[in-house]
Parts: C-alpha cells; structure tokens; sequence
C-alpha cells in the first residue's frame, strides 16, 4: 500500500495554562491517503481546531506534545524546524482553508494582493506568471469575472465568492493536502452545496488530498470518502464514511447520529456533557456518557483496533474480537 | 382549525432614511405581502436563506419592529398599527428567543436576576409568587435553583438557551417566536433543545414559530411550513406534503442543497447558481428568476401570486407544468 | 477571588493602586502624621529656607514652614479636587452621554454637537477664564475643572451607549417589555462602567496637574493653603538654590498623577464580567 499524504499515530497534546494542564488531544490516529478527502466530525471542545494547529505546526504557547506522530509524506513534522515548515511545508505543500471567509480578507487590500502574497514566497517564477497561475485557478473555482477579481476589494465579493477566492488561495501553490476547516458553516444552504460539489471536483481532477474538519455529518455524508472521529480528543473511529454513517461501531458515534434528524424522529440527545480536558476522564473518555460502559473502560488504554477491513474503532466492546465481526 | 394568530399581507421596510442636503436612503423591502396563520399548538417553520426576511418577520409579529403594510391579528383583534409601546403590549401573549442566547443575556446580571426582572417588568409583584415561577420555569427547563446565582459565562451554549426560553416561560406566554433555535449548537445538544422544546409546546399548549434554515430538522419538528425568498413566502404546506411534494423550484432546490444522511434518497434538481441577491435590488417579476433553472419570459416580468391549493400554497407561474415534468420526491 | 488575582498579576497597575492609597490615606490622617502640622498656616521667619535636614526632610520654604508637612497636608486639597471635579463631570457627562447614545433623533445631535463645541475649547484656557470672572478661589477653580471635564464622560458614554443599544440583551429586554429608563440605568450603565471608570481614575490624575497649574497660575488655591502647585510657583523666585523648595511639591504632583494613571490602566482589564464568578 502507498505511504498515506497525511498520517497521524498516537498523537497525545497538552496545553498548560492558568487552570492547569489541558490534556486536550489523547491518542488522536487517522491517515489520509491521495486523493481522498478524510472528514474530521466531532463536537466542539473535541479538540479539532488544536488538531489542526498542530498539523500546521501553529501550537499556542505552552503546548507541548507528549506522544505520537504527524507523518507528511512519510516525514515526521514534529522533527522539522519552525524556519523549514515554513518554508518547505506550511503554505505550500500543506495548505488551509479557513471557516470563516469574512474574517479571512484583509478589507483594505486588493484580493489580488493578499492572495499573490504566498505564491511569490513558495513558487519560482515571475509576479505577472503568478497573476497567471491564480488567474488560472479562480477561474477554475468558477469565480465570475475571474480576469479582473485580483484588482478587487474583499467587500465586492459575496460570501460564497469569497470562499472561492480562499480556495483558489489555497490551491495557489499546488499544495500535496488541503486541511479546510469548516469551510461551508457560516454559508447559506445552496452556497454550502455549491462549494461542496466544487471541493469534490478539484480534488478528483487535481489528485489532491484533503482533511475536511466539520460537525456537520450531513456535510461528511455529501463530501467525504473517510470519516474520522474524535470524542474529548481521543479518536474513536475511523471509517470509509458510507459503512460508518450506516453502521456505526462506536457507541459516541452511534449516538452521534441517533441524534441527527434524519435518523430520529424523538430527538433523544447525549446525556452528560463533553469533559473539560482540564479534568478528563481516565481511560475512554466517553464511558461516563456511555449505555454500555463497563467498570474496565476507565482502566484502558486508548488504541484503535481494526474491527472490519479499513474500520478501526476505540472501544472495549470490539477489544476482544479482533479483526472480526 | 380555530386561527390565534394571522397575518394579512404583511409588509415591513427597513431603515430607509430622509437626510439632509444629502440623498435619501432607499428603505429596504424586507419582508413583501406575507399572510400566515398559526393555530393554538401549531409549530410553523419559517424556512429560508440569509437575508430573505424571515428574522425581519419573527421581530414584527413580536411587535420590536414596525409593518408598513398589512394587519397583525390576534384571537381576532387588530394589533397591528400600533405604535412600538402599545403594540409590544397588545402582543403580551406572544414571546421571542434570540439565535444567540449567550448575548441575549446581559453579561453583568446573575441568571436568578435576570429571570426575576422579567416578572418584575410584567407586573408580578409578589416576591413569592416569582420566586416559585422561576422555581418552576427552571425546573421545566432541566436546570435547578443552583443556576440562580451563575453568571451566563458560566454556561455552556445548551444550557443558555435553557435560560432565555425559562425566562420567557416564567411570562406565560402562548406563542413563542423562536429564532434558529438549534444553529451553532452540536447534533447532540440540538437533539437535547428540541426535545425540551417538543415538551415546553406540549405542557404549556405553546404555538411555535420556528424559524430555521435547517430544513432536517424542520422536517421533524414543525406541523407547517412556509418557505421565504427575498421576502415572500415562495410555498408554504404541511411539514409532510412540502418535503414528499414539493413545487416551487426554491423549493425544490433547498431539498436538492440540504445536507443529508443519505444523499442518494435525495431528489434530484438543479442547485440554484450564484447567490441570493440583496432585498435593497430586487430583481423584476419574481425575485428567483434569475437564479431558477426553468424561468420563462413571464416569470421575469410578473410577481406569481401565492396560489392556495387545498392546503398547500405555491408562488409559481410554471409549478403545475414543472410538476408533471419534475419526478416527484420519494 | 479572580479578579483581585488577576489585578496582582499586574505589577504597574499594583504599584499605582499603592500610590493611590497613598494618597487617600495621607489625605485622611494629613494633620496628625505631618511633623509640623501647624505649619499650614503659621511661619517662622527664622527658619526660612533651610536645605533638608534630619528636622526638615524635605527642607523649609520662604516662610520657614516645614515642606514635608506642607506635601503631607497639601494631599487633602488635591484629592478633594479631583474627586469634586470628576464627580460634577460624571454627574453632567454620564446621563448626558446616555441620552444621546440611546436616542436617534434631534436630542442625541444637540447634546453631541454641544460637546464637540466644549472639547474643541482648550480646557486650561476655558478654566483660567472662568477662574478670572469668578475670582480665584479653589471653589472657582474647581467649577470650572468640572464644567470643562465633563465632555470626555460624554463622549464615552455616548460611544458605549450606541454601542450597547444594539445588543441583543437590549433587543431580548425589548421584547419582554422592559421600559428605557430600566434599560439605560440597570443594564447599559454597568455594561459601559468600565470605561468610564478607566476615564475617570485618569481623570482624577489630569485633574490634579491641572489643578497644580491653575494655583501655579494664581487662580486656583490661594496662600497660605498648603496646596503643592502653588508651592511650586511660590519657589520660583528661590530657584536655583532653594531647589528642594520646587522639587518635593512637584515630585508629589508627579507621583500622584502617575499612580492614577497607572491604576486607571490596569483597571481597565479588570471591569470585564467575564471574571466574575457565582462561586
């Protein structure tokens, strides 16, 4: 099998703070692999947007990583210096598109502007073949008037458009893997559509690889060949995103989509709330929420396990049939 | 079906302003000829994008902001017409939850406070008869007395909602106007909301008006449906026969965009290009013609009427052509 | 207690408050912790201008009064006029500034444009004015501090005010009916308090400065009031020798304008109700 675009093992992060020490990712495992789009699903406060921030090499202050790896392209990103992320990886090969495009543009600079800004930093070649290139790519993002967007201000743009001018920045340097954080949240529901059917077609024509960080599974259901997904910062899940939206294996994720309208009629909810990562709970952080907790989930390690080809679950209810089921 | 609440052609202009020595500022056509009626115990889902009205129309059945046209009535009497002061207290009966409830709340006022100056402000002057409503009110909604003395920081997103609907309950109200009551909130909270507030509605015989963008959970939730473009109620039906039937091509569009579980159960239709236009330039004859994919000449010259059809109403030149032609929904 | 952990942290903001407290409290018990407290008024000719000494820390003064005392003393005098004078400013300013940020029509453009009109006249020459028509007196001086004060208050409160106004908390008390004078007072007056609060510590600082100036300038306190600006204009005429005559009452107005200023600062960080907690 190829080595995977992007691969996360084991990855352990705490935050130490006013409060104490934030264990906010414990052993979070996914691989994306070229040309796949992985969807990222889980609640807020699982720790999705430090997952990011760790990819991209961007961690606060006080971060440190206790174990694991981030392997990109078979390298480790941990081992690489803030001066070579910065110039061989974050921006180039490893790009990212933002949740919210209208915090994203500087209002008072041409487009064109902010968007050549990282080509001329990553790519050989000349400003006006650059002006080219991104010229090239917005009007593959179906941006309208893609000749004389770069001369315009972010206010000319509406939301939608401006979400495709993010995305053309990002795919300004021919990135290896896009992460998009919850790209299509603050989007109407036709907008959302538009751009999901966009972000499909260039990854299939350009051979890219994406990480799609969302909460929304009707979004994973639409876009995602793989789903991943992570509870209180431990993954509990990682799936082919067809079988898994179907036929969850984790009890967080079967409950997860018990919720979801179109599975229920009576709304039943998760009891309990997301643990603080100040005071997580020892061994699978779910079991305090959990119908089919045992005494020993709180004494176990986490580690995903395969349950059936390409469907690793965490939980001690698969633990002893390997491979099975 | 007895009508508590109706709405007759209702239209509301924003912000246009006269100004001196300088051009005056167009007024915005929010939201355009609106009639809807709610009965007592209804959930009517408003459904639409940003910016088609929908938020506009919650505040002027509240009575926040002023119609320009059109009449509000309730149990049968005009309350429309009114200005702010008098019109808020003819609509007593009718209540508000904000999509933001962390900022509905003011930040320097404990949550016990906050829930007492409501019933102060309505008039309850006895302190053990608003002690025991708020004792009530909070139970109802699944917090106890502990929340009193918190702070709204000290909540998290599910628990202030459960704040600004007991604050409201404690003014028994008979129809609440609840505006995107589940958006920001995760599956498993907004599983939660809906649950409590399928029992609020069923306890206190409440009237909903649900608006929402989220056309899953208006499935399963609400009884009727209106569905708004730029402003006017584009279709409107029972929750049942506008998700199985639907026939405005908006319509059909939004089912065709919203996200679902099973994308192959979905209809197929074109997913509109391009985005809605602002409501200060609204385009000629009907306001989705230039983004639907089966627009004719007419449609871009004349309004189409909200046309009732036994219990479903369409604003459409072409929906009975379209609707022989279209495969039906699943 | 957060908040009061927070304000620890912040060692400037710790170091004004020490200042301020400094000042409250020699203000208070002046008369009975000065050496010399006679010498408010009283002179020794015998005495005069004597370098400081183990007697006279700070020196004696062209009346041979004790100069240590006299800055003990003079505290009282500054800090009544700071606190007079930005609690007549707040007084008029605060109601003011609410008004016109809540209202939209006429009322809110009248009280602004007046403000602007008040804020565009330089404050010290606008005080020396009304000084002049009212005779030199502290009571003159300060009236006229306050009347040139109080436009700052405004403003902030008019900014804060328009601000809040679009809430969505004044938007929810709308709907459940709650009337202005409620919202405005119990509601958007706590929410703007900390900036006002930041501008008014400020405030009690600039205050005494100006207030140091208009003495200097003859027309706030008059002799023999132990008040630090007049003291340094009465060393003028000593200088350069007598330099401890000068530089103790202008050290003590320096002092003082920087611990409020300070405190003002650190202030600001603290009025946030996001540090308040029910447990």
């Amino acid at each position: 099998m190829a080595v995977p675009v992007l691969a996360v093992e084991g990855l352990r992060l705490a935050i130490r703070g006013d409060e104490g020490e934030a264990r906010i990712l414990d052993h979070v495992s996914f691989s994306v692999a070229q040309g796949e789009i992985l969807g990222i699903v889980g609640e807020s406060g699982c720790g999705k947007s430090t997952l990011i921030r760790a990819i991209l090499g961007i961690l606060p202050r006080g971060a440190r990583i206790g174990a694991g790896e981030i392997r990109f392209e078979g390298e480790n990103l941990l081992a690489f210096s803030e001066a070579e992320l910065d110039r061989t990886v974050r921006g180039s090969r490893i790009s990212f598109i933002p949740q919210d495009p209208y915090l994203a543009l500087n209002p008072l600079f041409t487009v064109g502007a902010q968007l050549l800004e990282s080509m001329r930093r990553h790519l050989p070649g000349t400003p006006r073949e650059h002006r080219e290139q991104l010229t090239k790519i917005l009007r593959r993002v179906q941006l309208p008037d893609a000749e004389l967007a770069l001369d315009r201000y972010p206010h000319q743009f509406s939301g939608g458009q401006r979400q495709r001018l993010l995305i053309a920045a990002a795919l300004a340097c021919r990135p290896k893997l896009v992460i998009a954080d919850e790209p299509t949240t603050a989007l109407d529901v036709t907008t959302q559509q538009q751009i999901l059917v966009l972000l499909r077609e260039l990854v299939d024509d350009m051979g890219l690889s994406m990480l799609f960080v969302t909460h929304d599974l009707g979004v994973v259901a639409e876009l995602c060949d793989r789903v991943g997904v992570i509870y209180a910062g431990q993954s509990v899940e990682n799936g082919p995103a067809r079988h898994l939206l179907r036929a969850p294996m984790h009890p967080y994720t079967a409950a997860l989509l018990a919720c979801h309208p179109d599975r229920s009629d009576d709304f039943v909810g998760i009891p309990g709330s997301v643990p603080s990562p100040l005071r997580a709970p020892p061994g699978c952080r779910f079991a305090p929420r959990c119908a089919q907790a045992q005494p020993a989930c709180t004494l176990r390690d986490p580690a995903l396990r395969n349950a059936a080809p390409g469907h690793a679950v965490d939980c001690i209810l698969y633990d002893a049939q390997d491979g099975g089921r | 079906m007895t009508t508590m609440l109706q709405l007759r052609d209702l239209s509301v202009s924003l912000g246009g302003r006269k100004r001196w020595l300088r051009a005056d500022i167009p007024p915005v056509r929010a939201v355009r000829g609106v009639s809807l009626t709610l009965a007592p115990g209804e959930i009517l889902g408003v459904v639409g994008e940003s910016g088609c009205g929908k938020t506009t129309l919650g505040r002027t059945i509240l009575g926040l902001q002023r119609e320009s046209g059109g009449e509000i009535l309730l149990d049968g009497a005009t309350v429309s017409g009114l200005d702010p002061r008098a019109a808020r207290a003819a609509r007593g009966a009718i209540h508000y939850v904000h999509q933001d409830a962390g900022a509905a709340l003011d930040p320097w006022w404990n949550i016990g406070r906050t829930l007492e100056e409501a019933l102060v402000i309505q008039g309850v002057a006895s302190a053990e008869e608003r002690r025991a409503r708020i004792d009530e009110v909070l139970a109802a909604v699944g917090l106890d007395a502990t929340a009193r003395p918190r702070y709204p920081h000290e909540f998290s997103g599910g628990q202030l909602r459960r704040v600004t609907l007991a604050r409201i309950l404690a003014l028994r109200p008979r129809i609440v106007v609840l505006d995107e009551p589940t958006s920001g909130l995760d599956m498993s909270v907004q599983a939660m909301v809906l649950t409590l507030l399928r029992d609020l509605q069923r306890r206190y015989g409440l009237s909903y008006i649900f608006i929402s963008h989220d056309l899953s959970v208006v499935r399963r939730f609400c009884h009727n449906v209106a569905i708004m473009y730029l402003g006017r109620v584009v279709e409107q039906a029972p929750a049942a026969e506008i998700f199985s039937n639907p026939r405005h091509p908006y319509t059909r569009a939004l089912l065709a965009a919203s996200p679902s579980l099973e994308p192959e159960n979905r209809p197929p239709a074109a997913v509109p290009q391009g985005e809605p236009p602002s409501a200060a330039r609204l385009p000629p004859g009907c306001a989705f013609s230039p983004r639907c994919a089966h627009a004719v000449a007419a449609c871009k010259t004349q309004d189409p009427p909200l046309t009732q059809q036994g219990t479903h109403a369409t604003a459409c030149w072409r929906w009975q052509e379209l609707a022989t032609q279209l495969a039906p929904v699943a | 207690m957060l908040v009061f952990r927070k304000f620890l942290r912040d060692i400037p903001a710790v170091i004004g408050a020490a200042i301020v407290l400094l000042v409250v409290f020699l203000a208070i018990f002046g008369p009975w912790i000065a050496p010399y407290p006679q010498d408010a008024s009283a002179s020794h000719l015998l005495r005069r201008l004597r370098p400081p000494s183990l007697d006279f820390p700070f020196g004696t003064d062209n009346l041979g009064r004790d100069i240590f005392s006299r800055v003990i003393l003079g505290a009282r005098g500054a800090l009544k006029v700071s606190l007079v004078v930005v609690g007549l400013a707040m007084a008029i300013g605060v109601p003011l500034g609410l008004i016109a940020g809540y209202n939209r029509g006429w009322l809110s453009e009248a009280i602004m444009r007046v403000t602007d009109v008040f804020l565009a006249l330089p404050q010290l020459i606008l005080a020396l004015a009304l000084a002049q028509l009212m005779g030199p007196s502290v009571e003159s001086a300060m009236l006229a501090l306050s009347l040139t004060y109080w436009p700052f208050f405004t403003r902030i409160v008019h900014a804060e005010t328009a601000r809040l106004r679009n809430a969505l908390f004044v938007d929810a008390l709308q709907g459940i009916g709650a009337g202005t004078p409620r919202i405005l007072f119990l509601h958007i007056l706590p929410n703007a308090l900390s900036p006002i609060i930041v501008r008014a510590t400020i405030g009690l600082g600039f205050t005494i400065l100006v207030a140091a100036v208009l003495g200097f300038l003859g027309m706030g306190a008059t002799p023999p009031d132990p008040d630090w600006g007049l003291a340094v204009a009465q060393s003028r005429t000593y200088l350069p020798n007598a330099w401890w005559f000068a530089t103790f009452p202008g050290l003590a107005i320096l002092l003082a304008v920087l611990g409020f200023n300070l405190l003002g600062d650190g202030l600001r960080d603290l009025v946030d109700p996001r540090l308040r907690r029910s447990r």
